[in-house]
């Protein structure tokens, strides 16, 4: 406790009156799991008929083929395609060239102030509707890699960035060109910075894969609604589903850390604004 | 470009409920996740795990499927929030699709505020509170002398980010019959399809300018706030 900007190392009546509060607040908080549990109960949602087909392996595996499986595809190549982009972007954010980095700005702020859900509406009318070329699920992709490339482009910029920049300068007193210098130099050392960013982001993207929701794409969220509408469990599918996204996500933050220790050391991580991070909670 | 223009009500007030949805789940959340951070990183244990996992909980958590918890679960288990339809302020009703919308967005984003906050007072470097003891503050007088000044500096860019993505996130009210900005696109789309780039570059502009408010807003605002060191 001593370590705290807050508090200093609490006396003998601090002590008992911390244990008080202690007592008060567990009990509040039992009685709220309590009301939560007994208002499933009462309500008849704790039944097994209506938890029946999680353990069913017909609906089990529809939900974790259709589902969770096409999610983690949507979120993989939506990600992959927006290390490219992001890639692409940040380092044209970084050019010499005022006619390379102002449009790559633009870019950058603009699908970044977007809703990933309004450029999803577009590209469903534009690719998807009708007889269109695309199915929804590659709408999906197509937002979510435009919203994450250019959200990347700022972390590669940073990461760039984030190399002392002697590194740069006995590059360049050793006669490499720009391209070699970013290419053999900055890169392969920003890209060790970058990485437990780039997994963060990972989470940000499978969370939004859900707004597929609403142009009909498949996902694990998709896959509810033929659940409680067969069973009318609305409530046991809500949970089981929302269960899954925060295990996978958990499991992807998890990735993120280690990779934040083995790479990075115990120096600071990467911040950058409106990106995924462990620590401060911004993957929003 | 013309099916915004001459529907230009149309647009604003799709943005008006957008920005509604903005201020009073803003509010909500902030206030909620200040209570969150002030359990998080007080001094009671249980309390502190508490609001931890309340915060992994949500944080994990894709916004839509909590839209789905408060649209399509909570009415199951009786609460479907049709008794704010009875309350009615200077004239007006608050439809239960928009109490819902708010619940659900404050829900989620207070998530963010509570670690912005907890970051926030993480900033402050040990020193200070440790030498706000020495020369005999009170804890009343420490927080409101040495560490909160602080705190809330460092707090306003993580804030803005988080306020940022509320904006943004209000569009998934849009799926569960709220006529904010991101459906009034879909239905403008819809009935005409051969403007579909003009009607989206015209709600996606609308969307900026309010982004672009909030973060000149916090960036004046930081600037004002701003200590030498």
């Amino acid at each position: 406790m001593s370590a705290s900007v807050l508090f200093d190392a609490p006396g003998p009546k601090t002590v008992a009156r911390h244990r008080l509060y202690t007592v008060v607040s567990i009990v509040a908080l039992a009685a709220m799991v309590a009301f939560a549990v007994w208002r499933l109960y009462d309500r008849g949602q704790l039944e097994y008929a209506l938890w029946e087909p999680f353990v069913t392996p017909k609906y089990l595996e529809f939900i974790l083929v259709d589902g969770l499986l096409q999610t983690l595809k949507m979120a993989l190549f939506s990600v992959v395609f927006a290390v490219v982009i992001g890639l692409v972007l940040g380092i044209a954010k970084l050019s010499d060239r005022r006619w390379i980095r102002w449009p790559a700005w633009l870019v950058v702020e603009f699908f970044r102030a977007a809703p990933v859900l309004l450029l999803m509406v577009y590209a469903f009318y534009l690719l998807a509707i009708g007889n269109g070329p695309l199915s929804p699920f590659w709408c999906v992709v197509i937002a979510l890699t435009l919203y994450n490339g250019s959200v990347l482009a700022e972390v590669f910029r940073a990461g760039i960035n984030a190399v002392p920049k002697g590194q740069s300068e006995a590059a360049y007193a050793i006669g490499m060109r720009k391209s070699q210098v970013m290419g053999t130099v900055l890169l392969p050392q920003g890209v060790k910075i970058m990485l437990p960013s780039i997994i963060s982001q990972m989470v940000v993207a499978l969370k939004d894969t859900s707004l597929g929701y609403y142009i009909t794409a498949p996902g694990l969220t998709a896959v509810g609604k033929p659940i409680y509408l067969e069973f009318g469990n609305q409530v046991p599918t809500a949970i089981v589903i929302t269960g899954l996204y925060v295990g996978v996500n958990l499991i992807l933050t998890w990735i993120a850390t280690v990779a934040q220790r083995r790479f990075v050391g115990e120096k600071k991580a990467l911040a950058v604004p409106m990106v995924g991070d462990m620590q401060s909670g911004r993957a929003v | 470009m013309d099916a915004v223009f001459s529907n230009f009500d149309d647009y604003l007030k799709a943005f008006g409920l957008t920005i509604g949805l903005f201020v009073v789940a803003g509010i909500a959340s902030l206030v909620w996740g200040t209570i969150l951070a002030v359990l998080r990183v007080g001094p009671i244990s249980i309390l502190n795990k508490a609001a931890a996992l309340y915060v992994t909980l949500f944080r994990n958590t894709p916004l839509l499927m909590i839209f789905i918890f408060m649209a399509i679960a909570m009415p199951v288990l009786g609460y479907n929030f049709k008794f704010v339809e009875d309350v009615e302020i200077g004239g007006y009703n608050v439809s239960a699709f928009f109490f819902r919308s708010c619940i659900a967005l404050t829900l989620y984003t207070s998530a963010f505020v509570c670690e912005a906050m907890r970051s926030g007072v993480n900033a402050v470097p040990l020193g200070q509170a440790e030498a706000g003891r020495a020369i005999g503050l009170t804890f009343a007088q420490s927080m409101q002398l040495v560490v909160l000044p602080q705190a809330a500096r460092a707090i306003i860019p993580p804030m803005t980010s988080v306020l940022i993505a509320l904006i943004k996130n209000t569009s998934v009210a849009a799926a569960f019959g709220m006529a904010e900005a991101v459906a009034t696109m879909k239905a403008l789309t819809n009935n005409n399809a051969d403007q579909r780039t003009g009607i989206f570059l015209a709600f996606a502009v609308g969307y900026i300018i309010i982004v672009e408010v909030v973060a000149l807003a916090s960036y004046a605002v930081e600037r004002k706030v701003r200590v030498a060191r």
